[in-house]
């Protein structure tokens, strides 16, 4: 296994740019998920990487090698394809020993890379037969046991489980998770499914119109979204925002949602002085705004639209002047549509966000530009 | 609750009952006056081309007597080969059959060997004018041969080419080109690039995959394609008319012969135009429904 390295890569179809100035680093034995909304160039940068569609500009490094202007197969990458792509017309043994045997691979080592790979997946009973008449689930079994018994520098996925039905993607994402984890692979796996995003990678790159917007953990990407995008596509509910004013208030600065004034922790004061005046947005996460059944000291009073019980939580939503707030309740909570709840913003859990471009408001980022 | 709403449920259902077992039954007269009519309308095609064709065998396999006799049998009664011996004993019938072959298996050969390739650039390559290209295939299918007659012959003959086997094969490469080229395409559009993709990655080049995942899974279509051209060509005739005197293929000696001949050399040339057409047809039958779309399930 190898580090993935893609510097400036700029795909273009015609005059759609599809990867714009893309640079990314993954670390050998790293598992990043390249996460985005369809059309956001991300299924096109894992092409780029594996040789299927080369860059306009820019370079890709497999391992320390350049490989930008290479074929598939010279790159010694091994992919999962959205559709499988297993040969119908071979054995599940052959479809697996296929990258092998196309290697020349001596073949008791074949024999035993593919043998151990279908144990792996649990497919070990099936390899004299074709997959003709196989389950979703089966052929996805088949498409991964051949792309880790390759043995490549780096696994590249592609939204590999978006075929299956719900219950059976629960499922092989805890075990691919665990299966990679114990391999070790260098793995990039791209899905527009922030849950499996979450869930799965060391990392995650979110991407938005051809561009990386963030690359962090996964809690860092949850809890600090760079922008206004990344807070708004990633989490379900999504992070709320609401429109604030910054002001000088009971002389010291202050943002004020409705009635409610909110005074921002010591560390952002400074990175939110030049907004004195100015409209920003101030972000927070369902399950991070505290619901209290009776008035308390800094809570704001608030009406209940809606109540969706969802089992594990209540979810309300309630409206602060045009700003629709989302809001989770443990289930017990008593709260009926219609009824008064009163809600405190903890300023730790606040992100601010600048309304113009949509960007996060952080201390580090002011103390550079300082 | 009032009598009156009392008596008005009670009494309503009945009425209620008849107009909708009246429409029931409308329905279901109109649905089987529908399907008796779709079974009529098939019956009446099958018939139409089963007809000709059980009598073509019904006479291939009677006596010469019985075959210029009037009223014909319905059935081979009594079951002889007299009359398809007679045929084949015919001064120019079996050159000509072997000609048929020679003919029909080099234009097999050419034009499964040109389409493939062009089959495939459409099917997978985006490039500057292939709609175009397309269209232009499609559009030689409508043009008539007949006005291409003269200057054909004129042609051939000025290359030397007149009057020979390998001519003619070469004639009905171009006739059925368009069309091979076509299903062919289609075959390849039916496979997802993806296999493709995923030969080249686990270590193929681009031919490689071709011949390791691609062929193999279109072979079927290929193989229909092919033995659509051989049928085309086998049963071509006018090409075979104009190019041709000495070296005739089978349908041009039969229709050379046809007027200075009695009924049963017509039967049985008949019968030996046909059959292997329907061989082919009984064999590739799947292969061409599956061509449509169903390959890739």
């Amino acid at each position: 296994m190898a580090e993935i390295i893609v510097e400036h890569a700029v795909k273009k179809f015609g005059k759609f740019v599809a990867i714009d100035d893309v640079s990314l680093t993954v670390d050998d034995k790293e598992f990043v998920v390249l996460l985005g909304p369809s059309g956001c160039g991300k299924t096109t940068l894992l092409r780029a990487i594996a040789g299927l569609g080369m860059v306009n500009e820019g370079r890709v490094l497999i391992g320390g090698r350049d490989v930008t202007y290479l074929q598939p197969k010279e790159r010694n990458v091994s992919m999962v394809f959205q559709n499988y792509a297993i040969f119908p017309h071979m054995t599940v043994f052959d479809n697996i020993a296929f990258g092998l045997k196309m290697r020349k691979t001596p073949r008791d080592v074949l024999q035993e890379r593919v043998e151990t790979a279908a144990r792996l997946l649990h497919i070990e009973d099936m390899l004299d037969r074709r997959p003709g008449t196989m389950s979703g689930g089966q052929r996805q079994r088949i498409a991964v046991a051949r792309a880790i018994a390759y043995d490549a520098q780096a696994l590249l996925m592609d939204e590999p489980l978006s075929n299956l039905d719900a219950l059976l993607r629960l499922e092989m994402r805890a075990e691919l998770k665990a299966l990679l984890g114990r391999l070790g692979a260098t793995t990039i796996y791209v899905t527009h499914d922030q849950i499996e995003a979450l869930s799965m990678g060391d990392r995650i790159a979110v991407m938005r119109k051809g561009q990386i917007v963030q690359v962090d953990t996964p809690t860092r990407v949850y809890d600090l979204p760079v922008d206004h995008f990344v807070g708004s596509f990633i989490g379900n509910p999504p992070m709320n925002f609401m429109r604030a004013s910054v002001q000088k208030h009971d002389g010291a600065l202050q943002a004020r949602v409705g009635d409610l004034y909110i005074t921002p922790p010591d560390y952002m004061l400074a990175a939110l002085r030049p907004y004195e005046g100015k409209d920003i947005y101030i972000g927070i996460r369902a399950e991070n705004t505290e619901v209290l059944s009776q008035p308390g000291a800094g809570a704001l009073p608030v009406t209940v639209e809606v109540v969706e019980p969802l089992g594990a939580m209540n979810l309300l939503t309630i409206l602060i002047e045009d700003n629709v707030l989302k809001v989770s309740t443990h289930p017990d909570f008593p709260v009926v549509a219609g009824g008064q709840v009163w809600l405190l913003f903890p300023e730790a859990k606040i992100r601010w966000m600048d309304r113009d471009t949509g960007r996060a408001i952080t201390p580090e980022l002011e103390q550079v530009v300082a | 609750m009032t009598e009156a709403t009392v008596r008005s449920e009670v009494g309503s259902p009945a009425p209620m009952t008849q107009a909708v077992q009246a429409a029931r039954r409308r329905a279901k007269m109109r649905h089987t006056l529908r399907r008796a009519s779709v079974y009529a309308v098939a019956i009446a095609i099958a018939l139409w081309i089963l007809v000709p064709i059980w009598l073509i065998f019904t006479m291939a396999f009677s006596t010469p007597q019985d075959v210029r006799s009037f009223p014909k049998p319905f059935y081979p009664s009594p079951f002889s080969t007299d009359t398809i011996e007679f045929f084949l004993n015919t001064e120019g019938v079996l050159r000509s059959t072997l000609n048929s072959f020679i003919v029909a298996i080099i234009a097999l050969l050419l034009s499964t060997a040109i389409a493939m390739p062009a089959g495939y650039a459409i099917a997978r390559f985006v490039f500057r004018g292939r709609d175009t290209i397309r269209l232009g295939i499609l559009s030689v299918r409508a043009f008539p041969v007949v006005v291409l007659a003269v200057p054909l012959a004129v042609v051939f003959i000025r290359l030397g080419m007149f009057d020979q086997t390998y001519s003619l094969a070469l004639m009905h490469t171009a006739l059925t080109l368009p069309t091979t080229i076509l299903v062919i395409a289609s075959v390849f559009m039916g496979l997802p690039y993806e296999f493709e993709e995923a030969a080249q990655v686990f270590g193929c080049t681009r031919l490689q995959a071709f011949w390791r995942v691609v062929l193999p899974l279109a072979v079927p279509g290929i193989a229909a394609a092919a033995v659509l051209t051989f049928v085309l060509s086998w049963n071509e005739v006018f090409a075979a008319i104009l190019l041709t005197i000495t070296n005739r293929t089978l349908p041009a000696q039969i229709l050379y012969n046809l007027d200075k001949s009695g009924d049963p050399y017509k039967f049985a040339g008949g019968f030996f135009m046909l059959v292997p057409s329907l061989i082919f047809i009984f064999f590739i039958r799947r292969y061409l429904f599956s061509m449509w779309g169903q390959l890739n399930k």
